[in-house]
């Protein structure tokens, strides 16, 4: 029997989650499905990272907007996903590094936007007491912060099946067909049918994209992360680095979490990864020179997520190019987890008003295939 | 002193020196493979057999002939040609076979046609009110302390718990002049009924006849309290009281040692986080991999041997371990398989030595209560979640023991769930309403025990080093 609704969403991730709690605020009754369960892979798993720092022009607007509703989380969400802002501060090792950093600033505030502060040594050593004294400052963020990723995927389904929208975890989507008028969709025995599909299946949303007749250059990656045993406070913001590839959080618990963008290999079929040891190490080689404090922490635990990653770098985000009623909301290429509370808001005013005042203008899909609509 | 890895590859690679491991890799190099065999302690023996080189326990009386059957297997395994590394600690293990090992501090990389998994049987969780307490520790631990220095208690101790091994560490507690002031059976009453239909082949075992005079030789020096349904720990920060429930009445008596032990389960960390499937055993309660006659994983060129595959016992650990290079020889050098005892006779030797297991497992199978705590006892030690806590989670939709990491990091501490898995796995069950099976178990990560950063920022630069690589 076909369950008539108003939205089919596809992707229990922190976008696919995100979109049917606000589709919900909107009034509408979605149908949110997920081949495992909500945050599995890659929004449950990533460094947590809530930064507007270091984005590609296209999408600040989406991470503005974004940001606005992580510093309010807790009453979208009724769970605060352990949001803390603390900034995020982008570390340049040498005086090469500093004049980049001092371009990025400029170019930004040309274009009207002032998040981006370039610091100087004093400013850096004040903000990261335990950074390497040879660093010549650095640009910080400073109402970034991290959240925890799973508990805030968590959060966002929790509340949207609160709304209404019904979640079907454990089966994937299959047949995606359009006929009178309506987008269908198995899950299991059953078939769900809306005016409006959203295809934010992360890793595996190429796929869907590719078979709609809307092929679009992507990849599929695991980038690794490891966290650490517990050691004495002595850090805040989330660090990044510049030249090499780093990024560095401690927790209020004392565990410190590196990542950077190492990638383990994906075998998205078996949801599995298998992990790089030697590349982590260089991960592990840049903290023994940057942080002496962390020599003798022990690493604990290393994984990695499966995710999308387009061959641009920024995401897949608006309407179909083809099909009435079809929304892309994927391909957000290791940095996708702080734009899901604002990419869910602005979805649904895509879906529910036809249009919306954040500008995202160069994340459609029509950048890959000219409208046939 | 500290040796690395002679070579980067390896025919078979043997990972723990227990009965299992050391039967594999023996079997393995005699037949001329090129062999590695990697164990964690300090010599070779595993827990059965630990410190058979080097006890100073040397009666051999006190630690039972079964121990001494250990000697004759470190003997062939010297008399072969493999190689041995002790104070090796596999810490990653994956599916194209590769493994990282840290051995004094310093961590290397081989790689295996075939790996055999040797790893053994960890004690399984006895979570009650107060066994986080110091003062309260494990059989197992205590064993250990025997074997490899002859400590044994000598405070007001009480062991609490069942099986075969509590009573093997009582008496060998006894042996030694060790003290004993009660032992609280957990036995459940009903089990005697349950494994009657099972007891004919526990008769014509070998465990019968020397289960049997443990237990006489134990019950003649100490008070043995049976039928007991409820236990607890309690102290200001230091154990002071056991207090238990047997026959319906309640009893606390001062105690500075509590022992407590009610079986062992497969130590599956290593398997697991490799990618091995494993399925719930309801008799066993307990996770155990999916092999094949062989002792073949789902995972191709990975086997596993001896209680890692399924609790079994040292007995039929050894020949588990003996199938599992056969295997790897009859894959990798036909010619010298055919040299070694054939598979049929080690599949009868298997045999045997199995017999009686069921009826052991049925009559230990530990109580609901023992396993599935409530209230405010203590589920993970490392996070310090209470039963409770878990049940709250679920409350609020936690649905198994990967999506409670969110609400409560259970599992997320440096035991990595050895201490709190199987005990999540049915407190979520029970309170779903559905199997163990259906629960599922945390997914495992590697490093499967911790290594430093400093350690691991040591390893040798690759190629990997040099590719695009993009930030998160």
């Amino acid at each position: 029997m076909t369950k008539n609704v108003d939205a089919i969403v596809v992707g229990g991730g922190i976008h696919g989650c995100s979109t049917a709690l606000h589709l919900c605020l909107a009034g509408l009754k979605p149908v949110l499905i997920e081949k495992d369960y909500a945050g599995r892979h890659a929004s449950g798993v990533n460094a947590g990272g809530v930064r507007q720092l270091a984005r590609h022009i296209p999408e600040i607007p989406l991470s503005i907007r974004s940001m606005g509703i992580w510093e309010k989380i807790a009453d979208l969400v009724d769970d605060d996903c352990s949001f803390e802002s603390h900034g995020q501060v982008l570390v340049a090792e040498n005086e090469e590094e500093l004049a980049v950093c001092r371009a990025r600033v400029a170019e930004l505030n040309a274009l009207g936007f002032t998040h981006e502060e370039l610091i100087d040594a004093t400013e850096l050593r004040r903000l990261v007491p335990a950074v390497a004294e040879t660093c010549p400052g650095g640009v910080v963020s400073r109402r970034d912060g991290a959240a925890n990723p799973a508990q805030t995927t968590t959060a966002f389904r929790r509340k949207a099946e609160q709304l209404g929208a019904t979640v079907r975890e454990g089966i994937a989507a299959s047949n995606v067909r359009y006929g009178a008028g309506l987008w269908h969709v198995d899950v299991g025995p059953e078939t769900f049918a809306a005016p409006v599909l959203v295809n934010a299946a992360g890793a595996w949303a190429g796929k869907i994209a590719a078979a709609l007749g809307e092929p679009v250059p992507v990849e599929t990656v695991a980038p690794m992360l490891m966290i650490t045993s517990r050691v004495p406070h002595f850090i805040d913001p989330v660090v990044i680095l510049r030249g090499r590839k780093l990024s560095f959080k401690q927790f209020s618990n004392g565990t410190v979490l590196i990542g950077g963008g190492h990638l383990a290999t994906p075998y998205p079929d078996r949801n599995e990864t298998v992990l790089d040891w030697k590349s982590l190490a260089t991960s592990a080689r840049t903290v023994f020179e940057l942080f002496p404090v962390m020599r003798s922490a022990s690493i604990v635990r290393a994984w990695a997520g499966i995710e999308a990653k387009m061959k641009d770098d920024i995401p897949v985000f608006g309407p179909s190019s083809r099909h009435k009623g079809l929304y892309h909301q994927f391909g957000f290429s290791l940095h996708g987890f702080q734009l899901g509370p604002g990419a869910g808001a602005v979805m649904a005013e895509l879906i529910v008003n036809g249009g919306t005042q954040t500008r995202i203008s160069d994340l459609g899909i029509d950048r890959f295939h000219p409208s046939t609509l | 002193m500290t040796v690395a890895p002679k070579r980067e590859d390896y025919d078979v690679v043997v990972i723990g020196a227990g009965p299992a491991g050391l039967a594999a890799a023996a079997t393995s190099a005699e037949a001329g493979l090129s062999t590695l065999l990697l164990d964690e302690n300090v010599g070779p023996g595993g827990q059965v057999f630990r410190a058979i080189a080097s006890t100073p326990v040397t009666d051999r009386n006190q630690l039972g002939a079964d121990y001494w059957a250990g000697a004759d297997l470190v003997q062939s395994l010297r008399a072969s040609s493999a190689e041995v590394i002790h104070r090796a600690i596999v810490w990653s293990l994956d599916r194209n076979l590769e493994i990282a090992v840290s051995i004094g501090g310093a961590s290397a990389f081989v790689k295996a046609k075939r790996v055999i998994l040797a790893t053994g049987a960890l004690e399984r969780p006895f979570p009650i009110p107060g066994w986080t307490l110091p003062g309260v520790m494990t059989a197992g631990a205590a064993q250990t302390m025997l074997k490899s220095s002859a400590l044994v208690p000598d405070g007001r101790t009480v062991i609490a718990g069942q099986g075969p091994l509590l009573w093997l560490l009582a008496a060998q507690i006894l042996r030694l002049d060790g003290r004993i002031d009660r032992i609280l059976d957990t036995t459940e009453r009903g089990n005697y009924f349950a494994a009657l239909p099972h007891a004919f082949a526990f008769l014509t075992s070998p465990y019968f006849a020397k289960g049997l005079s443990m237990m006489r030789e134990v019950k003649a020096k100490v008070q043995v309290v049976s039928g007991v349904t409820e236990l607890s720990a309690s102290g200001d920060g230091q154990l002071a009281s056991v207090s238990y429930v047997a026959g319906g009445k309640r009893e606390t008596i001062p105690v500075d040692l509590l022992l407590l032990h009610q079986g062992v389960v497969p130590n599956v960390n290593l398997a697991m986080s490799a990618g091995v499937e494993h399925r719930w055993d309801d008799l066993q309660l307990c996770w155990s991999p999916v092999l094949d006659a062989s002792g073949n994983s789902t995972i191709p060129g990975i086997a596993i041997a001896g209680d890692g595959a399924g609790i079994g016992g040292a007995s039929a650990a050894v020949v588990r371990g003996r199938i599992a290079a056969l295997a790897a020889v009859e894959a990798l050098s036909p010619a010298a398989a055919a040299k070694l005892p054939a598979m049929a006779t080690l599949r009868s030797d298997l045999a045997k030595a199995e017999r009686g297991r069921v009826f052991l497992d049925t009559l230990f199978r530990p109580a609901p209560q023992f396993r599935i705590p409530s209230g405010e006892t203590i589920v993970c030690r490392c996070e310090e979640v209470t039963a409770k806590d878990v049940l709250d989670s679920v409350a609020i939709g936690a649905t198994g023991p990967n999506q409670l990491k969110a609400y409560r990091r259970t599992g997320m501490g440096p035991c990595q769930g050895r201490l709190c898995g199987l005990t999540v796995t049915e407190l979520m069950a029970q309170a779903r309403g559905k199997t163990p099976q259906e629960i599922g178990y945390y997914r495992l990560r590697a490093p499967v025990k911790p290594i430093t950063l400093a350690e691991l920022a040591a390893v040798p630069k690759s190629e990997a080093d040099v590719k695009a690589v993009v930030r998160g």
